[in-house]
C-alpha cells in the first residue's frame, strides 16, 4: 500500500533518505535545500533512522566525507545547491573518477554573481562534464522517486559512478503538494543492501585508493568513466520498469508529453515542463498540434533516443535555464542539435535562455514559443536561433 | 576481475579508477630513474666502517650477513649524495 501525503520538495527528498536509510550523512546548509539535512538531522535525532550525520564545516569538507565514507564501504548521500556545489568542484570530480556511488540531492538554484538564491540551472549545468549521473525532476513526486531508484542506478557493478537528483529551488523545493510515497519495507527492499566489491575496512582485502595516475594510465581510466555512463542508460531503464512494477509510475528516459503526432515541441527540464504540457494543452484545444519533450536523464544525454523522439517534428524550441555565454547556445541545446546532426536530421531547432535567477516562466512566455516555432513552420525561416525568453530589452 | 596493472593493460584489464587490491607493492615501482646523480661505491677504500647505510633516507644500501655493505641498489636510490658526505674515505664518489 502506497501513502498518500502532502509534502514540500525538500521534505520528500528528506523522507526518501529517511526510508534509504543511509550509513553517513555529510551535508552543509545553503538556500534552497537547507532544509534536506535539516529534516534528516531531526530524523536522525529522533532516532528514525541509523545514519552517521556528519555536520561538516563547508561543502568541501561534506563531499570529502562521502567520498572516505564510500570508499570506506558506506553507502553516503548529501544535499546542496549552487554555490555549495561550487565550494564542492574538487571532490566531485575525485568522487566519480574513484567510482564512488554518491548521491546527491541538488536543489538547483543560481551560481552567485551578482548574489542570488532562485532556481536556474548554471549549478547542474557546471557539473554536465564531472562524470556525475544526473536525473531532473519536474515535481516533488519525481524527486522522490527518482531518489528510490538513484542507489540502484549508481551502485550498479557496469556503473559505480555518483549521482546527483536534480529539481527546481523553491519552485518544487518549497511548494508543498500532494505525493504517493512508497511503504519503508517496500523501499527497504528495493534499494537493498549495500554490498560493495572493494572497500577499505575490509580487513581481508588491503587496497589502495586514488593513486598517482600520470600519463601512462589517467587516459584508460577517463575511458572506463566514458564507458559506465554509457552502460548507465540501460541500468536507468532498467530499474524504472522494476520502479513501475512496484509503484505503477512510469519512468523512462525522457517524457513525451503528446509528442507522436505534434508540429511543434518545447525540450526543457525540471519544472519548467509542467508549465509546458500545460500550455501545449491549452494550445491543443485550440488545434494547434504542440509537444513537450522533458529530459528526465540529462547525464548521460540520450542522444540517439532524443533524436528519434523529435525525428518528425517541424520546429523544436530547446529551452535552457542556464545561460553558457559562449555565443553560440545553452548546454541542453547543444546536446540536442549536435544529436540531431549525427543522427542526419536537419529540422529547425531554436535556442531559449529563460528563467535566470529565479525569473517567473508562466504560460504566456510558453505560448511565445510556440507562436514563434509556428511562424518558423509558416516561413521556413529560423532567424537568430540564440534568443532570450523573458528578459528585458533586446532578445 | 580486472586486475592488470601495467602500461601494457588496456581500459578494460585496468582496475577500477587505479585501485590497488594487494599491500606492499611500492617495491614494485622503480623510483631510482628519478636521480639526476649516482653514488659510486669504490670498494677498494672502503674500511667497512658502518657509517654509510644508517644515513640512507631510502635504505639503498645493502648489508650482507657479515655485516658488510654491498654495492647500491640503484632501483631506489634517488642520488641524494648523503652517504659520499659523511664516508671519512672517500669510498663513495658522485657522478
Amino acid at each position: 500500500m502506497s501513502i498518500r501525503e502532502r509534502l514540500s520538495g525538500n521534505e520528500a527528498a528528506a523522507v526518501a533518505m529517511k526510508q534509504i536509510n543511509p550509513d553517513v550523512v555529510a551535508a552543509f546548509p545553503i538556500t534552497p535545500s537547507t532544509e534536506i539535512p535539516q529534516y534528516f538531522s531531526s530524523f536522525v535525532n529522533n532516532g528514525a533512522v541509523d545514519t552517521e550525520f556528519v555536520a561538516v564545516e563547508s561543502e568541501h569538507s561534506a563531499m570529502s566525507a562521502c567520498i572516505g565514507a564510500e570508499a570506506a564501504g558506506a553507502r553516503a548521500m548529501t544535499a546542496t545547491s549552487a554555490n555549495g556545489l561550487s565550494l564542492m568542484w574538487e571532490m566531485i570530480y575525485i568522487a566519480s573518477s574513484l567510482r564512488l556511488p554518491i548521491v546527491m540531492s541538488l536543489v538547483n538554484r543560481a551560481v552567485s554573481g551578482p548574489l542570488n538564491i532562485h532556481n536556474d540551472h548554471s549549478d547542474a549545468m557546471g557539473a554536465r562534464d564531472s562524470g556525475w549521473i544526473q536525473l531532473f525532476s519536474e515535481n516533488n513526486q519525481e524527486a522522490y522517486d527518482n531518489l528510490i531508484m538513484a542507489h540502484r542506478i549508481a551502485e550498479h557493478k557496469d556503473v559505480l559512478l555518483p549521482l546527483m537528483i536534480c529539481q527546481d529551488g523553491f519552485i518544487t523545493s518549497h511548494s508543498i503538494e500532494n505525493i504517493e510515497l512508497i511503504e519503508d519495507s517496500d523501499v527497504k527492499k528495493f534499494v537493498g543492501e549495500y554490498k560493495p566489491e572493494h572497500y577499505l575496512l575490509n580487513y581481508k582485502e588491503r587496497i589502495a585508493v586514488g593513486p598517482l595516475d600520470l600519463q601512462t594510465y589517467l587516459f584508460e581510466h577517463k575511458r572506463q568513466q566514458a564507458e559506465a555512463m554509457k552502460n548507465a542508460k540501460d541500468v536507468i531503464l532498467n530499474v524504472s520498469k522494476e520502479f513501475e512494477k512496484l509503484t505503477g509510475r512510469k519512468y523512462s528516459l525522457f517524457e513525451e508529453y503528446k509528442l507522436e503526432d505534434a508540429d511543434m515541441a518545447i525540450v526543457c527540464m525540471n519544472s519548467t515542463a509542467g508549465t509546458a504540457k500545460y500550455t501545449a494543452d491549452i494550445l491543443r484545444e485550440q488545434g494547434i498540434k504542440a509537444g513537450v519533450l522533458k529530459i528526465r536523464v540529462y547525464r548521460p544525454f540520450p542522444a540517439k533516443e532524443v533524436a528519434e523522439a523529435l525525428k518528425n517534428i517541424k520546429a523544436i524550441a530547446v529551452l535552457d535555464k542556464s545561460d553558457s555565454l559562449n555565443a553560440s547556445g545553452g548546454a541542453l541545446f547543444e546536446d540536442v542539435t549536435s544529436a540531431m546532426y549525427v543522427n542526419k536530421m536537419q529540422n529547425p531547432v531554436i535556442n531559449y535562455v529563460y528563467g535566470i535567477g529565479g525569473r517567473d516562466t508562466t504560460e504566456e512566455h510558453i505560448k511565445t514559443v510556440y507562436k514563434d516555432l509556428e511562424e518558423i513552420i509558416k516561413t521556413g525561416d529560423i532567424g537568430n536561433p540564440y534568443r532570450y525568453l523573458g528578459v528585458r530589452g533586446g532578445k | 576481475m580486472q586486475n592488470k596493472v601495467d602500461t601494457s593493460a588496456t581500459w578494460e584489464e585496468l582496475t577500477i579508477g587505479g585501485n590497488i587490491y594487494e599491500a606492499g607493492n611500492a617495491r614494485t615501482f622503480k623510483t631510482g630513474d628519478w636521480r639526476s646523480t649516482k653514488p659510486i661505491f669504490v670498494s677498494e677504500k672502503c674500511k667497512q666502517c658502518g657509517i654509510c647505510f644508517p644515513v640512507c633516507p631510502e635504505n639503498s644500501i645493502p648489508v650482507n650477513k657479515e655485516q658488510k655493505r654491498e654495492d647500491f641498489d640503484y632501483d631506489s636510490c634517488k642520488g641524494c649524495g648523503i652517504c659520499a658526505k659523511v664516508c671519512p674515505f672517500s669510498a663513495i664518489t658522485m657522478s
